[in-house]
Formats: structure tokens, C-alpha cells, sequence
């Protein structure tokens, strides 16, 4: 199309855009649109035509209607925190925010269910709820930013992961747009429900590529009665490694059990002040929760563990304001590793916890082969790492070490029985990787449902599905 | 309308000048976003975030976009609060960024002409001129004096202006005469046992307006025991200038101020305006690239210290019984005193220590109130937006002394109060001038 037909395209989706969710909700100014061009991925961008915000339901699945007739992209956007390029818009097209849609819609103490729209912020999730003495567990680093309509779809983890699984074990019923402008409910709340297939399991990790999610009801437990955090310093990594797989071979399973590395730490310290210890080579930051007695007897019994391998140091938070500022320092991880290089990329290869040590090592060694700075933190208690490149984008030849890097780990992960993403997407970054773990049957079966639900290929075109799946290299020994 | 050589001349010098690995330094995780007054007072629209903004920045630099007003308004109507920046785990210098990228806009884009006589105004024929500061504050002083402030008011000239302007004329308070300025001494010996020599960095506003906050800052070095000096030849701490893109005139001062402290080897150098600290703070930021003054600005900067700062260093709070009449107390933050000067435990301290006052923490104490230097000028509709929901946050208080630690938060505070119709119920005041209370 020539340029002067592409823009009266424009103007025209723009006033029927307009139309549907007012003037004021439709941007296209330069800067409106180039804050909405990337997220926390770097070295994604790509500017999009419009961006536009709903304020309900009902206006969403129009605009999905409307990008349908006229076959223009549409990529939802919660907090733009995901870190796999999942809402940078490739195609152009329309950037769909669900702020507006920021409402806790109801809190319902006797089915144990609070019912949001999807622009909520999960920590606003988990205070109001706290407040009422419930719990809603799953607590990605992002919680103070993330929506949680990104949470759902991402299927995002947390440092509860281990003992309380992640977003999906708590999404009861979804209300989602669907591209061809309806509106459909699935689930309920509901323990036992099995009428048809699990739609609602479907969209669950579906990463804005099949519709847009509008409301979403979420199960919620009983807050656990009492907590205990206590740190377990290492000078060897790999005993810390040991230690994970020990703790829960001797059949227990803390709420959070989070592995730091040298590098993380003295970055976070740097940035937090909190007194973390900075002269050893990696630190275990362990939580169990629940009923006194038994936060006790594990704690005492973590730690006699810890120490059996060669930990050089336990230590017991004195606080539950001391608790917590160490989960916060730990939230901040990634970020402040940023600190250290221009550029940092962050996977999160996941392994079977029996693994970690195996994987911990190889990460090291994959790390040397290629000359390239890996610093490693991570959910380790779910086998989930996430080892981070500290490089500089603007360094070719670096960046190809480190890919090569990424990929070396992603078939080490594979084949200790893991998988490429535990807990972050597909989205971009990975695509060319799913095969690997899905087999090209396996994919046949995601375009198939990709295509009876979004046949226009609208819904966040350019991600989960490659365009080339990468060549697997022969693993190396 | 910026014309297209004005963008490529931006451009250009974004290229050349902006900090590169600072603004990939920003690993745009949105840590910051809820921070942000302007990204939640816009209604979460990014463009009016620090992630944006920094992402706005960078694109320019890139060549991703060109510059247009739009773009240069969402760096207007930044408050330069900097909450950003100890928020950020990857340690953003955001300010500077910032500061960078409105110089060069600034020197480039033409202005409407009453902005620029405005700009002009202040900055360069009232702020550098410790004489005209004087002089001009004499004049409001005359003004206010002769019964002309009543009469002005009554026929509605200053209705002309912004109504947060026309407000701010209620507020502004007394003045002294120039004579009693000029008159003060340069030395003031401490009482009880010497502990330290303090250089009072007066400020500008604060020597001529706040001028009685001053020496309610001179009192309580003294009594704390401290030698108080005042030197000669010291200039408004540049940071008016630099936050607005002037930066070359706030290099200039930075100088002038060095080398005017520099005469009195002192201790510690002492101010009362956290708007002030956070620029002298700078100094060796500002002047980095100027060998033959580096060092000199390292020195100055590590002896600089806000006056609560060094009353709990020197344990004032213990020494003395401080006790005012029952009442309830909250705090305004500083974003400045508080986001990079990083005292913001010590004046709580101090209120806290008095007797009869019942601290209320106030519910977002650490955000900014909207003053942000000639902010509420320059934007008065945000600013004024910002302000009216603070106070709403002060109303639940239910204090009845709102204490700050800036000039600038404390007309604004003013303003607050007069907007929510609470004058002669609440009052404003400066922490110095309420503890002296407390003392006498
Ligand atoms: C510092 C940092 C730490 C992090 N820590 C964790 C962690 O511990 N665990 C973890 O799992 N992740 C983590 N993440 C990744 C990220 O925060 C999560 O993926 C989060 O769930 C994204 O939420 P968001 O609101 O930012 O979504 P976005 O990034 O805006 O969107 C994510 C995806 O969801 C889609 N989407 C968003 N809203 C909707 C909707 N209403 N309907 C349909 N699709 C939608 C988008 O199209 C996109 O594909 C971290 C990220 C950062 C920057
Ligand atoms: S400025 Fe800091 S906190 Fe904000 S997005 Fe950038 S890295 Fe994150
Ligand atoms: S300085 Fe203040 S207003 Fe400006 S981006 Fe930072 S937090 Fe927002």
C-alpha cells in the first residue's frame, strides 16, 4: 500500500476506535506510541500504529472485532514487565491496555474467591486479601508492578512456587475477549468442574495470543498462621545446590527457598543496605510458613541440614520486618544486576529439583567455555534458575558467545529433563526454541488451536510461534 | 511547534550529549512506575512515567524518533522529584538524565514570550544577583507593608495570573527589611560546649524571604554547639538553573559558591532548604569534567549536611527538653532532602522527641507536593491537582502544624491550606522554626 492509503487506513481505525472507547483513549502521538514500543526484554522495540485503552468488557471485545474486520495486530499489554519481548508490537498494529481495568471486583470469604478485572496490580491483590486473613500466594519479583491479567498469562511463578505452585493452580474461572468479538466465561468457582474441556487451563499462559482476558476469579487459601526466614551462607556453590535437593529429599517443602549468587548479592546490597553478607560465594534464602510448631521443627531442621553441607553460616531472621526486607532485596535481583553491565538477559531454564547441583555446575562451566559473565539466582527450590548475562549489547561479537551461551544451556536443561522457560514465556526470545522441547508434532497441535481461535492471526502476531525454529546443536560434551 | 532544523539540531546533541550507558542503564522493569506522581496522576499513561521517559530520551538518541513538543512536554511536566531514582534497583541517575535532556531542548526550542521573560526574570537578572534577591524581596516586603497587598487584592489584579499564582500573593510571608538583612552579623559563637564550626549555606530565598528561618537555624547550631559562620560572597545554590535546562549559568554559581566557602575552613556546611542540598550535592557531578575544580567540589560536597542531619548527629534532641502546647504534627518530605540527600529519619526523629506533640505519619509523605521549584508556575494545572490530593492525605491526619523542610513545600503547603480553606486552623511551618519553638 502506498504510504498516503496506509494512513487513511489509520485515521479511519483511529475514529473507530475512537468511537468505541472515546477520543482520550486513543493514542497516536509520537511519544504515546514509543513508550508502548518495548518491555523489561532488551533489545526488543518496534513502534506501534495506535494505542488504544478499553474500559470494560464489552469495549474490548469490540475493538477485537474491529482489528478482526480490518486484520490489524493487536498485542495486550498489562505492566510491560514480561522478559521474552511478549508485548513488543512487531507486526505495528495496536497496542490494547488494560489499565482502566483496574478494579477488585468482589471478595468473596465464603467460596474463598476474590474476582478482579485484569489491569489489578498482584500486590494490591495480596494486601487486600492479607487483610481480610486470606492468602493469595503466587508473588512473581514483579508484584508490585505486574498486572495480574500479565500474571495469568505468562502463567508466572514466584518465590511461593515451591509450596504453593504458581498462577495457574489458583485461576478459577476467566471471562476472556475473544477475536471475533465475543465474549465468553469459563470455569467457576467451582473445586470440581469437569464440563467440557478446561478452557480456562487453555488461556492460562497463552501470552495475549488467543484473546484478552477481561475478568478472572482467583481461589484463595487461609493465610498461614506463622513464618521463619532464615539465611544459609555457602563458599561453595554447588554445596548450596546440595542443599536444596537435600532439604526436600528429607521431605519437607518450605514456602520459598531461593538460591543468590556472589555477583547478585553484592549488586543487591548495593542497592538495598540491608547487610547482606557479600564475602561468600552464594546464599540460600529459606521460608516455611504455616502452624508454629511445625515452622519450627523444619526451620531447626533446615538449617541442621544446611550446616551438614558445608554451609558457613545460618542465620535466622530476627524480624518479620527483617523477613520481609530480605524477600524485597531478593525481588530486586534482577534489576539490580542491571547495574553491573549495560545490557542483562536473564533465562530461566528450569530443571528437576533432584538436578540443581548438575545444572548450577554447568552453568559455570558453559559460562567459562564461552568467555561470557553469567551471574545465577533463582526459585531454586523448583529447580527454576534464572542465570543472567551480564554483557553489552553493542559488543557483536560478545553477543554471539552468548547466544551460543543460551543455547548450550537451553540443551543442557532439556536434556537433564527440564524444560526452556520455567516461568517467563516463550514470546520472542524463545520461539525459535520451542520445538526443541514440543517436537514438531507438539506444535502442530498449538497452530491448530492457534487457528480455530484467532484465524486471522491477529492476536500478538510474531510471538510464541517462530517463523524458523533453530537448527539444535549436536550436545556438546 | 518545533521547526524541522530545531528537531535535527536536538537531535544532534542528544547524540552527542546525552549519557549513553545511564540510559541503557535502564533495564525498564517499571520498579519505578508506582513512585511516580505524574504517571499516576495522568492516569498510569507512561509517557508521563520515568521508564518512559527514559525510553523517550533514548529513542531520540537512537534515531528511533525525532523530538516534537509532545515529547517535550512529558519532560515538563516531569516534577524532577526524583522518587524514581531510590527506588530503582539498577541504580538509574534519572536527574541527571533529565537535567541533560532539558538543557538541550531548552537551548533549542523557542519559547512563547511570556515564558521566556519569565525564564529571563528569574534567571538570569533576579536568582544570580544576591543583591536584587534582596532588593526584589524589599519591594514584596514594601508591598505588603504599605497596605498595597490589600488594595491589589481587592480589585483582583493578581486574578490575571494562574489562580495557583494569585493564591501563592496570600501566602507569601512577611518579609524583613532589607536594612535588617544587611545588618546581621557573620559570626555567632556556640553555646555550651564546642562541638564544630558550621558554614550556613543561606540560599537565596531563604536568606531574603525565610530570612527569620534562617536565623532559627543559626540558633539551633548554636545551641547544639556549633561556631556559626556565614560566609561572604555566596550566590543561590544553582539549582533553579540546572533543573530548567540552565546549566551552564548553575555551573558558573557552583564556583562562586566553592570558592566562597572555601575562605571559611569549616566543619560542616549546613543547609535548610532540601531543594538547595540536593544541588550543592551535585557540585562535583556538575563540575566533573572541569579539572582545576573536581576536587575542590568533592571537598565541598562531603562537608554538606541539612540542619536536622546534624542536630541528631550532635544529639540536640537529648540535650535539651523540647515542648510545645498538645497538639498533632505531620511531616511533608522534602523529595529532594528526602530522594538524594537521603535525611528523612532525622527530622521525624526530632519531631517525634518533642513534648506534646503527637506524630501522625501522613500517608504518602515521601511524595512530592507539587512545588518543584517554578513547577507550579510552569504547570500549575498538575501541580495544582497534586496539591489538592495531598491535601486530602493531610486532612486524615488531622494535624493541625504541617512541618517541612523546603521553602518551596512550605509556600506550597501554604497554598494547600488556603486552597482546602483551612487558614487559621492549619498551620505550615519549617522544622528549624518549630523546634526553636519548642525550645524557648
Ligand atoms: C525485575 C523482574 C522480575 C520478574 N520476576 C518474575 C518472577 O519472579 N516470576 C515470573 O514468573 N515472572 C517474573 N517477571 C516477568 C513478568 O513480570 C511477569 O511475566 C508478569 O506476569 C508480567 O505482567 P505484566 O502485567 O507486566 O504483563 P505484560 O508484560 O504487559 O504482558 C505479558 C503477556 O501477557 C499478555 N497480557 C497482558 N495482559 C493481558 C490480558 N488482560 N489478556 C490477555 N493477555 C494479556 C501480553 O500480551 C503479554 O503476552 C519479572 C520481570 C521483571 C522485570
Ligand atoms: S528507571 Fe530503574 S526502576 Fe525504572 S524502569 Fe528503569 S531500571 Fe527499572
Ligand atoms: S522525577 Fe518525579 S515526576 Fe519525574 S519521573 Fe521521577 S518520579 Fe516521576
Amino acid at each position: 500500500m502506498s504510504s498516503v492509503k496506509v494512513k487513511k487506513k489509520l485515521n479511519k481505525l483511529k475514529e473507530q476506535l475512537a468511537d468505541i472507547v472515546g477520543t482520550e483513549n486513543v493514542d497516536d502521538t509520537t511519544s504515546g506510541r514509543l513508550v508502548y514500543s518495548y518491555d523489561a526484554t532488551p533489545n526488543y522495540q518496534s513502534l506501534p500504529d495506535l494505542v488504544v485503552a478499553p474500559g470494560n468488557a464489552e469495549e474490548t471485545a469490540a475493538v477485537l472485532k474491529l482489528c478482526s474486520e480490518t486484520e490489524t495486530p493487536v498485542y495486550s499489554r498489562g505492566s510491560g514487565s514480561n522478559l521474552c519481548a511478549d508485548t513488543c508490537p512487531v507486526k505495528g498494529g495496536v497496542v490494547l491496555l488494560v489499565k482502566r481495568m483496574n478494579k477488585i471486583l468482589e471478595l468473596d470469604k465464603e467460596n474463598l474467591a476474590v474476582t478482579v478485572q485484569p489491569g489489578v496490580i498482584t500486590k494490591t491483590i495480596c494486601d487486600t486479601v492479607e487483610k481480610e486473613g486470606l492468602f493469595y500466594p503466587p508473588d512473581p519479583s514483579s508484584m508490585k508492578i505486574s498486572t495480574i491479567g500479565g500474571n495469568i498469562s505468562e502463567n508466572s511463578g514466584g518465590l511461593r512456587g515451591l509450596k504453593y505452585g504458581v498462577t495457574r493452580d489458583y485461576v478459577m474461572a476467566l471471562q476472556i475477549a475473544l477475536p471475533n468479538g465475543e465474549l465468553i466465561r469459563t470455569g467457576g468457582k467451582l473445586t470440581k468442574d469437569v464440563a467440557g474441556y478446561d478452557l480456562t487451563r487453555l488461556f492460562i499462559g497463552s501470552e495475549g495470543t488467543l484473546g484478552v482476558i477481561t475478568e478472572a476469579t482467583l481461589k484463595l487459601i487461609p493465610k498461614p498462621e506463622a513464618q521463619k526466614t532464615i539465611l544459609a551462607l555457602y563458599q561453595d556453590i554447588e554445596a548450596a545446590g546440595r542443599s536444596v535437593s537435600k532439604i526436600i529429599a528429607n521431605k519437607m517443602i518450605p514456602a520459598t527457598l531461593e538460591f543468590l549468587d556472589q555477583d547478585t548479592l553484592r549488586a543487591v546490597e548495593d542497592f538495598a543496605h540491608i547487610g547482606l553478607p557479600t564475602d561468600v560465594k552464594a546464599i540460600l534464602l529459606i521460608v516455611q510458613d504455616g502452624p508454629q510448631e511445625i515452622v519450627d521443627r523444619d526451620i531447626k531442621k533446615i538449617a541442621e541440614i544446611c550446616r551438614s553441607e558445608q554451609a558457613v553460616d545460618v542465620q535466622l531472621a530476627a524480624s518479620e520486618e527483617e523477613a520481609e526486607k530480605l524477600a524485597t532485596a531478593r525481588r530486586s535481583a534482577l534489576s539490580a544486576l542491571a547495574r553491573l553491565k549495560p545490557t542483562t538477559i536473564l533465562e530461566d531454564a528450569t530443571v528437576p529439583r533432584s538436578e540443581i547441583a548438575t545444572m548450577v555446575r554447568a552453568i559455570s562451566e558453559i559460562a567459562e567455555k564461552y568467555n561470557v559473565r553469567i551471574s545465577t539466582f533463582g526459585h531454586a527450590g523448583d529447580g527454576n534458575l534464572h542465570p543472567t548475562c551480564l554483557t553489552d549489547s553493542r559488543n557483536e561479537d560478545e553477543m554471539q558467545r552468548v547466544e551460543a551461551a543460551f543455547s548450550e544451556i537451553f540443551e543442557k536443561a532439556i536434556e537433564l529433563g527440564g524444560t526452556l522457560t520455567g516461568e517467563h514465556g516463550i514470546g520472542m526470545t524463545k520461539a525459535p526454541y520451542l520445538e526443541w522441547k514440543l517436537g514438531e508434532a507438539g506444535l502442530q497441535v498449538m497452530r491448530g488451536i492457534k487457528q480455530a481461535i484467532d484465524p486471522k492471526n491477529i492476536m500478538n502476531p510474531g510471538k510464541v510461534f517462530a517463523d524458523e525454529s533453530k537448527e539444535r546443536m549436536v550436545a556438546a560434551k | 511547534m518545533m521547526t524541522t532544523s530545531v528537531k535535527k539540531k536536538i537531535q544532534k546533541e542528544f547524540k552527542e550529549k546525552m549519557d549513553y550507558d545511564e540510559l541503557l542503564n535502564c533495564m525498564r522493569c517499571g520498579f519505578c512506575l508506582p513512585s511516580c506522581p505524574t504517571y499516576i496522576e495522568t492516569g498510569q499513561q507512561e509517557k508521563y512515567s520515568p521508564r518512559g521517559r527514559i525510553a523517550l530520551m533514548k529513542g531520540i538518541t537512537d534515531g528511533v524518533i525525532e523530538p516534537d513538543d509532545d515529547i517535550a512536554h512529558s519532560l515538563d511536566l516531569c516534577l524532577g522529584c526524583r522518587a524514581c531514582e531510590p527506588v530503582c534497583p539498577s541504580g538509574v541517575k534519572y536527574g541527571r538524565l533529565l537535567e541533560d535532556a532539558r538543557s538541550i531542548i531548552q537551548t533549542n526550542k523557542k519559547q512563547s514570550v511570556p515564558v521566556k521573560l519569565l525564564r529571563k526574570g528569574i534567571f538570569e537578572e533576579l536568582f544570580p544577583h544576591q543583591n536584587r534577591m534582596e532588593k526584589a524581596t524589599n519591594l514584596l516586603g514594601f508591598y505588603q507593608r504599605s497596605g498595597l497587598s490589600k488594595a491589589v487584592r481587592k480589585i483582583g489584579f493578581m486574578e490575571l495570573f494562574p489562580s495557583s499564582m494569585a493564591t501563592m500573593e496570600k501566602v507569601l510571608p512577611e518579609v524583613p527589611k532589607r536594612k535588617e538583612i544587611k545588618q546581621r552579623p557573620r559570626f555567632f559563637e556556640h553555646e555550651g560546649e564546642k562541638k564544630a564550626t558550621a558554614a550556613l549555606f543561606a540560599g537565596c530565598l531563604m536568606d531574603t524571604m525565610f530570612f527569620s528561618t534562617n536565623n532559627a537555624t543559626i540558633k539551633l547550631l548554636q545551641k547544639a554547639g556549633c561556631d556559626v559562620v556565614i560566609p561572604e560572597n555566596q550566590l543561590c545554590c544553582g539549582a533553579l538553573h540546572g533543573h530548567s535546562g540552565e546549566l551552564e549559568k548553575a555551573k558558573q554559581m557552583a564556583k562562586q559558591n566553592i570558592e566562597a566557602f572555601e575562605k571559611e575552613e569549616a566543619d560542616y556546611i549546613i543547609t535548610n532548604a532540601g531543594g538547595c542540598g540536593a544541588f550543592l550535592i551535585e557540585y562535583d557531578h556538575i563540575l566533573k569534567d572541569e579539572p582545576e575544580w573536581a576536587d575542590r567540589a568533592k571537598h565541598f560536597v562531603s562537608r554538606l549536611k541539612d540542619i536536622s542531619a546534624i542536630l541528631v548527629d550532635l544529639d540536640f534532641q537529648n540535650k535539651y527538653r523540647l515542648h510545645l502546647p498538645e497538639q498533632t504534627v505531620t511531616y511533608q518530605d522534602s523529595c529532594h532532602l528526602r530522594n538524594v540527600m537521603q535525611t528523612f529519619e532525622e527530622p521525624r526523629t526530632l519531631l517525634k522527641s518533642i513534648e506534646g506533640v503527637h506524630y501522625e505519619e501522613m500517608e504518602g509523605a515521601n511524595t512530592c507536593c507539587g512545588s518543584a521549584g517554578i513547577y507550579n508556575i510552569v504547570e500549575p494545572d498538575m501541580a495544582m491537582q497534586i496539591l489538592d490530593h495531598k491535601m486530602e492525605k493531610v486532612e486524615k491526619t488531622h494535624a493541625k502544624t504541617i512541618v517541612t523542610a523546603n521553602p518551596g513545600c512550605l509556600l506550597e503547603m501554604k497554598l494547600g491550606i488556603e486552597r482546602a480553606n483551612k487558614s487559621g486552623q492549619v498551620r505550615a511551618v519549617h522544622i528549624a522554626d518549630l523546634l526553636l519553638e519548642a525550645l524557648d
